[in-house]
């Protein structure tokens, strides 16, 4: 087997053109709720890249806000304003703006954490796949234990002693322990899927040939077990993201989560809370809806994407 | 067998020791132990006292089975915030969130079965896609989303229910329960049914994927070659061949339950462990925190042994060290 | 001549998908007397498989039959509403399926499931049953029945396993038992063992038996009559020693010619050129006229239907009529 022969130029070219003419395209377009998702996830997506330019305030710049115009209800109901499309909260912000910016938060903070996730799964599982015995062992174990314990908790704890330990962090440092706590919650399933298909891998003829004439385990594992683990690493990405931006909002709305001065949905909704028993249910709903539809949007894509990649269930 | 349970076991105390180990970490090394110990308000005598007693001159492992051996008997100190004993404020908390926790499963259980089953039976049948994109939504809402709704609808809108606490609560000696009362009984709906909302869904999931995959072996197409009814083929083969895998699992899910009740507990002010480890992190109560980590441990490593154990009772593949002949 | 037991005509079995429509068996016919035993040959994918599953009412959806029928005593079975057709499985057709591993629901004793299905088609009492079930084990040569009677699946070897299949596919007497690839997951050495064990308890109980597999040997060991199929169409059907030793169609003389044999001369074996065409992929006329050595071109325009050619029936255009020298 060539050690290293340089892929076809054109591979790539036809690849996509195979793609666009093989199954999961095919079965993308003949499912509307997975492209209805797409839309959706694409619009939110959008919104959050270019919030500044999109949003018709800026919620954080304390200049523009007015008091005389807060806890205002969405503009198609008595005592709105067209200024305020959504209603503003009890300082005046409109919720429009924060949903856009806490939005794009949310979804930093989302897949930030998978893509550590990713990184540490993919690792871990090449590691315990290539280099086997006690090392795998170990991995494994770790992996059921930490399989054990759910996510939510594992967050917590992080999230508590990194507040411990750095008590008047920085917000960029708080960031980091976030993502760091979400992350350590999902990576558990990347290694395991690696670590199964570096097995395999590893036992097949051509890697021990391979091994045989000197190339070395890395590249190996590149060029032979990665191609094979991304499909499903990347169904369980999709589905990852959605929890990761769950946890995420669940721990902003538990006052754990990101810093104040840059609310995510999840503190906006915790900032909402306060006000539902009084009527000014906006405040709340709006974020809430966002986040669902988000969360919604990223499982239904991830559903699709599995059963698209999944040969046995057609 | 007893070799299965006797290593279960020593796997257990390994868990419990390692928890204990990161426990301890943060006990001594997160903020000072000695506060941790004797709250804020002692004297400086005190300290000194509890330094020497402590030993915190003395060698790590010493201090660490110093602690375990407190650990072991409960004894975790004095929260920073409330001042009190860690072990009583736990023991006062427990009682709630553990009566949540079980009711939720129970919801999750009595509901999510069904459903499930019939997702599986009814496959392609436009009320069985209608469950599953139902099981989309429980997946995709947040807890406290659920809550928040839950609360709006019902005690907001409505007025049918009560929205915080725990209502009337009967006494047994240190236990208290809400579920004599018609009042603590209607104060565990909503935030029950937010609770078992996620469980529910992924038991009806998993059900029905155990399901269709049973239903696609062998034995069952040989079941249905002998000409069995479809009673018997689907409630008598195929459902006892879904449960097995599907009980162990939702037994693991009753420790998820008891740690994702500290969301539930937020929402609905529901006075229990959650809400005391909530606090316990915003304010870096080590001692509360090192404490819950340690229980919540052995609620979970006791919840897996005694799956194990049922898997075992179930499975008749695992009883038998058989003789095939 | 008795009428015979099963009775398949001009049967279609397709399987609509994205792609088109799929015609897996294309027009088959044959009959089974009571109490034989046919052999059903071909490679796989030629729809010996699906023929048995059509038979017993188990085609995996979206397969149907399309057209054509099957009898069974006289009558229809193939267009029975699903609860008679339920009846029909079990009491008056047996299945016996290739890997008693799976075939076995792991959580059930042998004993329970053997009760089940008796109680399901015979009206005995729970202790009759019981009685019925040890017999059944027994009479598959299965040693210590009534202790093995409540014995798990997984306490039994393979060659035990697939016993306790048969006796389960026997269990409510049926006249007709559909056998598909018996002996293929089991040792070899196991193999002669189950295969006698099957032909003795049909001819013991009356049963016909239609024996599906790829093994020559199996076919020549136990059936009457067999029937070599290809592409999802009867290539040649007749009694076991015609076509073993005079075979009419160019197939299964290359079939023949491709068998190892232990005595005789060691020739090269004889190897038809290409591969049976894929569902999708049938040529026009003849099935087999790509890889015929005597093809012609009639056979690439008409399809030839079942005639008889000395002692057996032949579906081609130019069978063969002489005896193949073995």
């Amino acid at each position: 087997m060539a050690a290293d022969a340089n892929p076809n130029p054109t591979a790539s070219a036809s690849a996509l053109h195979g793609f666009f003419d093989g199954d999961v395209w095919h079965s993308f377009r003949s499912s509307p709720v997975a492209m209805g998702a797409a839309v959706i996830a694409l619009v939110f997506f959008v919104c959050a890249l270019f919030a500044e330019a999109i949003a018709p305030h800026n919620p954080f710049d304390l200049a523009t806000l007015e008091l005389m115009d807060s806890l205002k209800p969405p503009a198609w109901i008595d005592g709105g304003e067209r200024k305020y499309l959504l209603g503003t909260d009890g300082q005046g912000r409109d919720i429009l703006s924060a949903l856009m910016y806490g939005t794009r938060i949310s979804l930093l903070v989302g897949v930030a954490s998978v893509l550590l996730s990713i990184v540490i799964g993919v690792g871990l599982g090449l590691l315990a796949g290539f280099v086997g015995g006690r090392v795998d062992a170990f991995i494994m174990r770790l992996c059921d234990v930490m399989l054990s314990f759910p996510s939510i908790l594992v967050a917590l704890m992080i999230s508590g002693v990194g507040r411990s330990l750095f008590p008047n962090a920085p917000d960029a440092l708080a960031f980091v322990v976030l993502v760091l706590a979400i992350s350590l919650t999902g990576w558990v399933q990347y290694a395991r899927t690696v670590r199964g298909s570096t097995l395999v891998e590893r036992n097949k003829e051509y890697v021990q040939a391979a091994r045989v004439i000197g190339v070395g385990s890395l590249r190996i594992m590149r060029r032979h077990v990665l191609p094979n683990v991304m499909g499903p690493v990347l169904v369980l990405a999709t589905i990852q993201v959605a929890s990761a931006i769950i946890t995420e909002a669940t721990l902003s709305f538990l006052g754990v989560g990101v810093p104040v001065t840059s609310p995510s949905l999840g503190t906006l909704i915790r900032n909402g809370n306060d006000t539902l028993f009084s009527g000014e249910w906006w405040i709340t709903a709006w974020p809430s809806l966002t986040l669902v539809l988000i969360t919604l949007s990223v499982n239904l894509l991830g559903d699709w994407l599995r059963d698209a990649l999944n040969p046995r269930l057609r | 067998m007893l070799v299965f349970i006797l290593r279960r076991l020593v796997q257990a105390v390994v868990v419990m020791l390692s928890v204990a180990f990161i426990a301890f970490m943060l006990f001594q090394y997160v903020g000072d132990p000695v506060n941790n110990l004797l709250g804020q308000d002692a004297t400086e005598e005190q300290r000194v006292a509890l330094r020497k007693d402590l030993g915190l001159d003395q060698p790590f492992p010493v201090q660490f089975a110093h602690f375990a051996a407190n650990a072991v008997q409960g004894e975790f100190g004095i929260s920073l915030r409330q001042g009190r004993k860690v072990s009583a404020l736990i023991v006062e908390r427990f009682p709630a969130t553990l009566e949540l926790a079980l009711v939720a499963g129970l919801i999750a259980l009595v509901f999510g079965i069904p459903l499930g089953v019939y997702a599986a039976l009814r496959r392609g049948k436009a009320s069985a896609q209608l469950l599953m994109t139902g099981t989309l939504f429980g997946v995709s809402l947040p807890n406290f989303v659920i809550g928040i709704v839950l609360i709006w609808i019902f005690a907001v809108e409505l007025k049918w229910q009560p929205s915080f606490g725990r209502g009337d609560v009967v006494a047994f000696g240190a236990w208290t329960s809400g579920l004599l009362t018609r009042d603590g009984l209607l104060h565990l709906v909503l935030p029950a049914t937010t609770l078992s909302a996620f469980q529910l869904t992924l038991i009806m999931r998993l059900v029905r994927a155990e399901m269709l995959e049973v239903l696609r072996t062998d034995y069952i197409r040989f079941a249905r070659a002998r000409g069995l009814t479809d009673r018997s083929v689907y409630f008598g083969h195929a459902l006892k061949n879904t449960l097995v895998p599907v009980i162990t699992i939702t037994g693991l899910q009753l420790g998820s339950l008891i740690a994702f009740a500290i969301i539930t507990e937020q929402v609905f002010q529901w006075p229990g462990m959650g809400l005391l480890f909530i606090q316990a992190v915003q304010f870096a109560d080590i001692p509360v925190m090192a404490a819950y980590l340690c229980l919540i441990s052995l609620i979970f490593v006791v919840i897996n042994l005694g799956v194990d154990l049922l898997y075992f009772a179930v499975d008749p593949r695992l009883r038998v060290e058989g003789k095939t002949h | 001549m008795t009428a015979p037991l099963l009775e398949v005509s001009h049967l279609r079995v397709e399987f609509p998908t994205r792609r088109g429509t799929l015609l897996a068996l294309d027009d088959i016919s044959f009959a089974i007397a009571p109490g034989e035993i046919l052999g059903v040959v071909g490679e796989s994918g030629a729809g010996k498989s699906l023929t048995g599953a059509a038979i017993i009412g188990l085609l995996d959806p979206p397969g149907r039959i399309a057209a054509g029928e099957i009898k069974l005593a006289g009558r229809r079975i193939d267009n029975l509403p699903y609860e008679q057709m339920r009846r029909v499985r079990g009491r008056e057709i047996g299945a016996v399926f290739q890997d008693p591993l799976t075939s076995l629901n792991p959580l059930y004793t042998v004993g329970q499931q053997l009760i089940e299905t008796i109680t399901t088609h015979l009206d005995l009492t729970a202790s009759q049953a019981r009685a019925r079930a040890v017999e059944l084990l027994a009479s598959t040569g299965i040693p210590a029945p009534e202790a093995r009677v409540d014995h798990y699946p997984h306490q039994f070897s393979g060659g035990m396993r697939q016993r306790v299949v048969i006796a389960l596919a026997l269990a409510a007497e049926p006249k007709l038992i559909v056998a598909d690839e018996p002996t293929t997951a089991l040792d070899v050495s196991i193999q002669a063992q189950i295969i006698a064990l099957l032909k003795k308890v049909c001819r013991e109980q009356g049963a016909a038996v239609m024996l599906v597999t790829h093994d020559m040997g199996v076919i020549a060991e136990t059936c009457d009559r067999v029937a070599v199929m290809y592409a999802g169409r009867i290539a040649e059907i007749g009694p076991v020693a015609d076509v073993i030793h005079r075979p009419a169609h160019p197939y299964t003389v290359g079939l023949m010619g491709s068998i190892p044999a232990m005595d005789g001369d060691r020739e090269r074996l004889l190897q038809i050129d290409g591969s049976m065409p894929r569902l999708n992929a049938i040529p026009p006329g003849c099935a087999f006229n790509p890889r015929c050595p005597r093809v012609v071109d009639r056979c690439r325009v008409e399809r030839p239907e079942l005639r008889p050619v000395g002692a057996t029936n032949a579906a081609c255009w130019r069978p063969l009529t002489v005896e193949v020298a073995r």
